[in-house]
């Protein structure tokens, strides 16, 4: 019973590396970009949901939706000033401009608040429910509702309206898709919004889960989020779910045999064993590289 | 014929400059505050070159060059605290096995490209960093300390020695395959040059000298702690090379001396300096993709009347 214990709580772990590498993955998959600054989008949703919550008192939900709104007007914001420009530069300096952007976010908010952790309120009482003799929270079956209808909606979102068609077609050519009479920009400025919008709500649920928020608290599981996306095939949505939720089953396992302090390390064996067997990913297709 | 005498020179200024600033630090006229400015500064040109051959010169984007320079760092305080090895031979092994660490990384990376192996390199230097992190021996999450023993001769001849064998590296016929493998990699294999042999060699160099940067900061901050090898180190590594142009080691070079004078008045102001950081960062790389010089050495900049003809 243990087992499935650790079990339940890696996957709610999991489901947020998940909604995080969701956003990643779909970023790299239509712009070819890391966007580094993903993880720090995260944070700042947490701090939104931080402030609802605690300061203005809002509804958890009430909350949650508006750290998604205003996370995808910041994720949209970064991509129209820093990404857009960069479109035809090289890769080096797509990156670098990533990484500078994920700096500055964090200083700015270290600027204007310090660098003190938060402390998240109390939003669900330590009810449990006792399932085959498995205790499972109320918070972890909120964190696993939540994520399973967000990434329901993705999927809806993706494969039935006419803006997923429009990022499927220019996520597998881009010119092509210009061509047929896509508009590339406002669709690029869309799977921002969307997998920003992913990441504000994964910030809050990272809050309420772990209930301490600080300004650099965005970098590992950032990092960790797309460790995941590169585990389950990066671009491919599914993948990045699965990946997501091994991921943190695989670290929870980890912390459960005693080597706590490794969890870290875990996750970046993981990727680099990963991407020396089979780069591609879990459900990625090995394609020969065109010459 | 020319090219050596020009190389003379140089060598020959460098060492004026550190014979100046040795009789200056022994008559009192240089501060401690200065002196550790001046370490400080040799030591990121160090790391800056260091990484400039991996990034600039072979083009294989690593940014995880903190976990080489934590290597460094901790193998030679084990060296002098626990082995008591006299601090050249420290330097030398830690050194060593830094460059042990980077064949490490580089042979079973190097399959991958761009923005999978800047992944996989961070992840190494994570994996160090954890390492040392939860060894005991060297102190775990309170670290190890160390005896004050960089001074400014360490610190220059190790500079010196790093920018001699980088600059000789670039200009001999490896140095040119690792550009050719840099500019496209494919074609410089069709061209019959050995591209894994050559990546390796430039990750072994590189994480060579980024080791006995890292002795030298080791022995000059009195106690070193895994928290000072994040990611953050890593970039500021990046930034450098970066800022000072992809490919030119008088910018790194540069770049690093400014940084470092910038980043040490800034000190009492951390938030300030990681926002002018990142700003200056993202608006070089809008407007100036390539760096502050490009491909150029700065050398290039001061031969008037020279245009045309066949330019390296």
């Amino acid at each position: 019973m243990e087992w499935i214990q650790q079990l339940v709580n890696g996957i709610s772990i999991g489901s947020i590396y998940a909604l995080i590498a969701l956003g990643y993955t779909m970023v790299y998959g239509i712009i070819k970009l890391i966007n580094f600054a993903h993880g720090d989008v995260f944070m700042l949703g947490a701090f939104i949901g931080f402030y609802a919550i605690a300061r203005w008192e809002m509804n958890v939900f009430l909350a949650l939706v508006l750290a998604m709104i205003l996370c995808a007007v910041i994720g949209v914001i970064i991509e129209r000033i820093a990404y857009k420009r960069l479109r035809n530069a090289t890769r080096i300096a797509a990156l670098i401009t990533a990484i500078g952007v994920s700096l500055l976010i964090e200083y700015t908010v270290i600027f204007f608040r310090g660098a003190s952790p938060e402390a998240y309120p109390n939003v669900f009482s330590k009810t449990n429910f006792e399932i085959f003799g498995v205790q499972i929270s109320t918070l972890s079956i909120f964190i696993l509702s939540i994520s399973i209808f967000l990434m329901i909606l993705l999927q809806f979102i993706v494969h039935k309206t006419k803006i997923g068609k429009a990022m499927r077609a220019v996520s597998h050519d881009a010119d092509a898709a210009k061509l047929m009479g896509i508009n590339v920009d406002n669709t690029i400025s869309a799977t921002f919004a969307i997998g920003s919008a992913l990441a504000g709500a994964a910030g809050v649920i990272f809050g309420i889960y772990y209930t301490r928020i600080d300004p650099l608290m965005g970098m590992l599981p950032g990092i960790k989020a797309f460790i995941a996306a590169v585990l389950g095939g990066i671009g491919i949505i599914p993948g990045a779910m699965v990946g997501g939720l091994l991921l943190g089953v695989v670290e929870t396992i980890v912390s459960a045999l005693g080597y706590s302090l490794w969890r870290d390390a875990a996750a970046f064996v993981i990727l680099i064993l990963i991407l020396i067997i089979r780069p591609a990913g879990i459900f990625g297709k090995n394609t020969r590289e065109k010459v | 014929m020319k090219k050596s005498k020009i190389f003379w020179g140089y060598a020959v200024l460098a060492l004026v400059i550190y014979v100046v600033v040795q009789l200056l630090i022994n008559n009192g006229f240089v501060a401690f505050y200065y002196q550790n400015m001046l370490i400080a500064m040799c030591i990121n040109i160090m790391l800056a070159v260091s990484l400039h051959v991996i990034i600039g010169i072979t083009g294989q984007f690593s940014i995880g060059h903190a976990g080489f320079l934590a290597v460094g760092a901790y193998i030679s305080a084990i060296c002098t605290m626990k082995l008591g090895l006299p601090f050249v031979t420290a330097i030398l092994i830690g050194a060593v096995v830094a460059a042990l660490a980077g064949l490490l990384v580089g042979i079973p990376t190097l399959r991958l490209k761009g923005d999978y192996l800047a992944i996989a390199t961070l992840g190494f230097a994570e994996i160090i960093r954890i390492v040392f992190l939860n060894v005991d021996y060297v102190g775990g999450a309170a670290g190890i300390s160390v005896t004050h023993q960089s001074t400014w001769t360490y610190a220059f001849f190790g500079t010196f020695i790093t920018i001699l064998v980088i600059a000789n590296f670039t200009n001999s016929r490896h140095g040119r395959a690792c550009i050719s493998i840099r500019e496209d990699e494919i074609a410089a294999d069709a061209m019959g040059i050995n591209t894994t042999y050559y990546k390796v060699v430039a990750f072994a160099i590189g994480s060579f000298f980024a080791g006995v940067a890292g002795a030298i900061y080791a022995h000059n901050y009195y106690l070193i702690q895994p928290t000072a090898f994040g990611f953050l180190k890593s970039f500021d590594i990046l930034i450098f090379v970066v800022l000072g142009g992809l490919g030119s080691l008088s910018g790194s070079v540069i770049a690093a001396i400014l940084l470092t004078i910038v980043s040490t008045y800034l000190q009492g102001f951390p938030e300030t300096r990681m926002i002018i950081y990142s700003l200056v960062l993202i608006l070089v790389m809008l407007y100036r993709p390539t760096g502050l010089l490009g491909t150029k050495e700065i050398t290039e900049f001061f031969k008037f009347g020279k245009k045309g003809g066949t330019r390296v």
